[in-house]
């Protein structure tokens, strides 16, 4: 997490105040018509990632168990329990289910920044 | 060594199996394989073909490891027939007329689907059922006679076999009318008897499919559009169609064969020896297409043997086939049909031992040896559950009463079964008792998915299971290898060793949890069975401390969640007593919101759809009219159903409803390992199924009569009596006890009926614990209960005097004011219902969320 103003790029948005998130547990935000489940860890890293559920086809991941599998810190579905890295958003545990048709299994990861307290998510730069 | 070329015909279950065993045992690369398939899809599950329906895509039907067709020595061609075999050159041609060279040549070309020769069989609607463009098909018509005809498509499926019922199960999830036209007197008359097909008549018929046994259809006569418009039977009657499913049996496809000279049974088939072997030794012929032993055997499991026949004889083993076991369970939703062995007691002096309860649509029937000791087969309808552990003792003695198996659950004492080695448990896949005694002890197995990986028991249909994992048990048990009951990766404890570890270091959050007793940073798993620990022995609110984070996805925010990521709300109405007033209120705040109501299975209503920030305005108005929310999730109190009892019942001999009431307040909110549902009847005709519930109390004359650990749901169970004829103040002694005991002992959600069954010396060494307190623990769960009680707290209202948690309940971080743009919905019955795909694909009318704001 580089500290980069919000300015750096047009299609950085200002989320929330850091404060305004529990450690462990998620949020949802509008970013530019995308919802977006962000989650502030114990370890008070910050994550984003898409929040539709692949799986369910539901917008709900911020309502998710956050946890870890090995080292990587982890999201799990609310609705049938897929585990993905918070990380690269990669679906660790499938549940032997396959995604909604039109969804890939893993979710869009967006790169987060902190600045002045403020939680800024940019888009642009999602992988 | 020069790797020689193996061309495989057909590209069905049998040839995936081949080419699968191939590569796994020819670990010197001696064999390269060439599979032909005339599908446009690589092999696929056959046998799960009608869960076609209930799928996203055909990918699902995938078998095994896609991998195996990326093996070097694998080429794999779709959409390819073989169309002539030149032995003399060794030569099998394709379609187009390319010629591909075989040093050995494997026939597996299956089945196709036989029709009787009918007239109007031809008409488009008519259609067969075999591949996944069949289904593919049956699917796209039925969808679109509905659209075109604007009423329900009606239905037929001619032939009553297993196939059949299959095939009307799936013409009914379809949304069509079926119907099952069989030329047999019952329908399965291959597998089950004259009483075990009139209860399996009946059984179908619950369904909503409508059965004709003894009809023989004459022609399928086409409608005024040229479509198929009716059946016409040969007794005359006629029947209005929109779709006609053949399901009348099949044919091996044996034309290849034929043309290439080799001999063709008396029936069909290209016969071959024990070792799947032609009078070519360079040609061998699997699965349907092989006649062996005389026979062309229509089932997965003699496939997948003479798979592993052929594989093993050209590795240059010496394996013959064993003869077939033609065991048969139906895969068909709600029903349960199994026959096996002997089921039509042709051995000479073979008993029949039968139980059949009309009323319920059950039929058992064992046969057995003259002496009635030795297992020869039977037919269950009904109620297949013995099937796994009957099929693998056939040819072997029943211990204790054979009644046992046949007779309602607890009638009489079932024997132990120890399974010889040589018993066939998984009899899709040819694995016996001794293969998986081997995995556990020798290939170091020690989970159900290493011994299902290892010994691919249990991968296909899948009614094997249970008894896989019973006898892996039993093995790890007797090593002395101890069964991990560690919950997950991040605690090795069991739930009822980290329950005690908490008690006992009186810890009150999870990250002191964790740091003491576990690792790493906790997950889905094991955040919310601390959450419920903490729960049970502290009763503080889900949501307060750090607990939020763990709670699972609906106490996290104290209600249901559903498919579209809104909620349910479900008001508490103790014991199924409402007043007017909170009925009118319930209505609504339902008309208000515009939420979906249903009365539920449990005596309450459920309000359907509200969204997360919605919830705790809802709550409010329960609140402040003296209701509350209920748990309808929650591994906790349920609800307490009752009957009307004494009060107005002319039969009633107690207060049932005040009962449950009493009940209902003294245990809500209590968490515990899985769910707890109660019940009370006010007479023994008990009409509230107190026996189906985790606790039953049932009246008497002198008192109550408390029942302990049924279960409904995918097991069902009946609650066995605990104590007989106390009073009231009785009645809750021993039931607090009871459940704090489970809540202390069971394992992460394990329900009553599977803790009291597994409980060491059962419900009698229960009894003794809380009835009698043999160990001296009954103060301590009396106080332990007492203390959960006194601290009761509605954690909605709790919720809403609280600013910090409200705070959760926000739809958007950003856009507080935002609904969820996502949610769509259609209407259904005069209310409304989420929107599927299709639906939204298909631009069909929706309500956006917008319109549902709050009225007021
Ligand atoms: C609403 C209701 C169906 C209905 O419309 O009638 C229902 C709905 C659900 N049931 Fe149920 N069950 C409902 C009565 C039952 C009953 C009948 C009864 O209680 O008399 C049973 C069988 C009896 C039993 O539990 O032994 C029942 C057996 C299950 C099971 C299987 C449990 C088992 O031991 O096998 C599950 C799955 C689970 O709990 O793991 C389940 C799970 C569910 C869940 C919670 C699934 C989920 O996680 O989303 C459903 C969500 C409810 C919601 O969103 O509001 N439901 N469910 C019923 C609510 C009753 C109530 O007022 O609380
Ligand atoms: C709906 C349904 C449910 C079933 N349920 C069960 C069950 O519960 N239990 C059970 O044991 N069995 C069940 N079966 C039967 C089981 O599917 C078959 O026994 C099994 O598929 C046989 O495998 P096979 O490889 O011999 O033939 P198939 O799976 O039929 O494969 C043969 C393949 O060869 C292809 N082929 C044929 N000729 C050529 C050619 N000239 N060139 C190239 N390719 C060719 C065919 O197109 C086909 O794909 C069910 C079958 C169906 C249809
Ligand atoms: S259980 Fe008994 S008291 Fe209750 S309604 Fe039925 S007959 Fe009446
Ligand atoms: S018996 Fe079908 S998978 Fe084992």
């Amino acid at each position: 997490m580089t500290a980069v103003p919000a300015t750096a790029s047009s299609t950085a948005t200002v989320v929330c105040d850091y404060d305004r998130l529990t450690p462990e547990l998620g949020v949802a935000a509008l970013v530019g018509g995308e919802q977006v489940a962000i989650f502030r860890l114990a370890d008070g890293s910050v994550h984003a990632v898409q929040n539709l559920d692949p799986f369910s086809g539901a917008s709900v991941m911020s309502r998710g168990i956050t946890g870890s599998r090995g080292d990587v810190p982890t999201i799990a579905s609310p609705i049938y329990k897929q585990v993905f890295s918070l990380l690269d958003g990669t679906c660790l545990v499938t549940m032997d289910k396959s995604p909604k048709a039109g969804h890939a299994p893993d979710l869009v990861v967006y790169p987060v920044t902190l600045d002045n307290g403020q939680v800024i998510i940019d888009l642009a730069g999602s992988e | 060594m020069t790797t020689e070329h193996i061309v495989v015909v057909g590209g069905g279950m049998v040839a995936h199996r081949f080419t699968e065993a191939l590569r796994a045992r020819d670990t010197e690369g001696r064999y390269s394989v060439e599979v032909l398939a005339e599908e446009p899809r690589a092999p696929y599950d056959r046998v799960a073909l009608t869960s076609y329906f209930q799928l996203k895509s055909p990918e699902e039907l995938q078998l095994g490891d896609p991998a195996l067709w990326h093996d070097p020595l694998v080429t794999l061609h779709r959409d390819t027939r073989a169309t002539g075999v030149d032995r003399d050159r060794r030569i099998v041609t394709v379609d187009g007329g390319r010629e591909v060279a075989y040093d050995h040549l494997v026939l597996a070309t299956g089945s196709y689907a036989w029709a009787p020769p009918t007239p109007g069989a031809d008409l488009p609607g008519v259609f067969m059922y075999r591949t996944v463009d069949d289904v593919a098909a049956l699917r796209g018509w039925v969808e679109e006679r509905r659209a075109a005809l604007g009423r329900p498509v009606r239905g037929a499926v001619i032939g009553g076999g297993l196939l059949g019922l299959e095939a009307a199960g799936a013409l009914q999830s379809l949304g069509a009318i079926s119907t099952v036209i069989q030329f047999a007197d019952r329908l399965m008359n291959l597998q089950v008897d004259e009483g075990g097909g009139e209860a399996l008549k009946r059984l179908i018929e619950a369904l909503g499919v409508t059965v004709r046994c003894s009809t023989a259809t004459q022609e399928i006569r086409a409608g005024k559009d040229g479509h198929v418009g009716s059946l016409l039977f040969a007794d005359g009657g006629e029947q209005l169609v929109d779709v006609v499913v053949f399901a009348t049996g099949v044919r091996p496809r044996d034309e290849l064969g034929a043309k290439a000279g080799l001999e063709i049974g008396a029936r069909g088939g290209v016969v071959v020896d024990d070792a799947c072997l032609t009078a070519d030794p360079a040609v061998s012929a699997i699965g349907e297409v092989a006649c062996i032993q005389g026979a062309c055997l229509g089932l997965i499991a003699p496939g997948n043997t003479m798979a592993e026949i052929a594989v093993d004889r050209l590795l240059g083993g010496s394996s013959t086939f064993p003869g077939a076991d033609m065991a048969t369970k139906l895969k068909l939703l709600g029903v349960d049909v199994a026959s096996f062995g002997d089921a039509f007691a042709t051995t000479p002096g073979a008993l029949e031992m039968v139980y059949a309860d009309p009323v319920n649509g059950v039929y058992k029937k064992l046969v057995l040896t003259d002496d009635a000791t030795t297992l020869l087969g039977g037919v269950l309808v009904g109620d297949a559950s013995a099937y796994a552990s009957l099929r693998p003792m056939v040819g072997a003695a029943l211990p204790g009463d054979p009644a046992a198996w046949i007779l309602p659950e607890g009638s009489v004492e079932k024997g132990e079964i120890e399974l010889p080695d040589s018993a066939g448990v998984c009899s899709c896949n040819n694995v016996s008792a001794g293969a998986i005694r081997d995995a556990v002890n020798h290939e170091g197995c020690h989970d159900l998915g290493a011994v299902k990986a290892c010994t691919k028991a249990g991968t296909s249909c899948g009614s094997c299971l249970p008894l896989v994992k019973k006898i892996m048990g039993t093995e790890l048990e007797k090593s002395g290898i101890e069964v991990s009951n560690a919950l997950c990766e991040h605690f090795e404890l069991s739930r009822a060793q980290l329950f005690n570890a908490i008690k006992v270091a009186e810890v009150t959050t999870f990250s002191e949890v964790i740091e003491r007793f576990g690792t790493g940073r906790g997950c889905d798993i094991c955040k919310p069975t601390v959450g419920s620990i903490l729960a049970s022995l502290y009763n503080a609110h889900v949501l307060g401390g750090d607990r939020a984070a763990l709670q699972d996805t609906n106490d996290r925010v104290m209600a249901n969640m559903q498919k579209d990521g809104t909620y349910s709300v479900v008001p508490r109405v103790p014991g199924g007593e409402i007043l007017p007033e909170h009925l009118i209120l319930i209505g609504q705040i339902a008309q208000d919101y515009g939420l979906y109501t249903k009365i539920t299975g449990g005596q309450r209503i459920d309000l359907f759809g509200a969204r997360l920030e919605q919830l705790p305005s809802i709550w409010k108005r329960l609140v402040d009219a003296g209701m509350e929310s209920g748990h309808a999730y929650g591994k906790s109190l349920r609800t307490v159903k009752s009957c009307v009892g004494s009060t107005w019942c002319r039969y009633g001999v107690q207060d049932s409803v005040g009962m449950a009431i009493a009940l209902e307040l003294r245990y809500r909110g209590l968490r515990s390992p899985h769910k707890l549902k109660l019940g009370v009847s006010g007479c023994a005709r008990e009409c509230a199924e107190a026996r189906g519930k985790d606790v039953g109390v049932i009246a008497t004359d002198k008192g109550w009569n408390v029942y302990v650990g049924g279960n409904g749901g995918f097991t069902p169970v009946h609650a066995q009596l605990l104590v007989e004829d106390v009073p009231d103040d009785e009645v809750f002694r021993v039931i607090d006890r009871y459940l704090m005991y489970y809540i202390r002992t069971a394992d992460r959600l394990q329900r009553t009926a599977p803790w009291q069954q597994e409980h060491e010396g059962g419900l009698d060494r229960i009894r003794e614990i809380v009835v009698e307190d043999s160990l001296g623990l009954g103060e301590e769960l009396d106080a332990h209960m007492a203390r959960h009680i006194d601290s009761y707290e509605d954690e909605w209202k709790a919720v809403l005097n609280d600013p910090e948690r409200l705070k959760q309940f926000t739809s958007f971080v950003n856009a507080p004011d935002q609904a969820d743009p996502t949610l769509a919905y259609v209407e259904q019955r005069g209310q409304r219902r989420p929107a599927t795909p299709e639906e939204r694909a298909g631009g069909a009318v929706l309500i956006a969320p917008s319109t549902l704001e709050v009225r007021s």
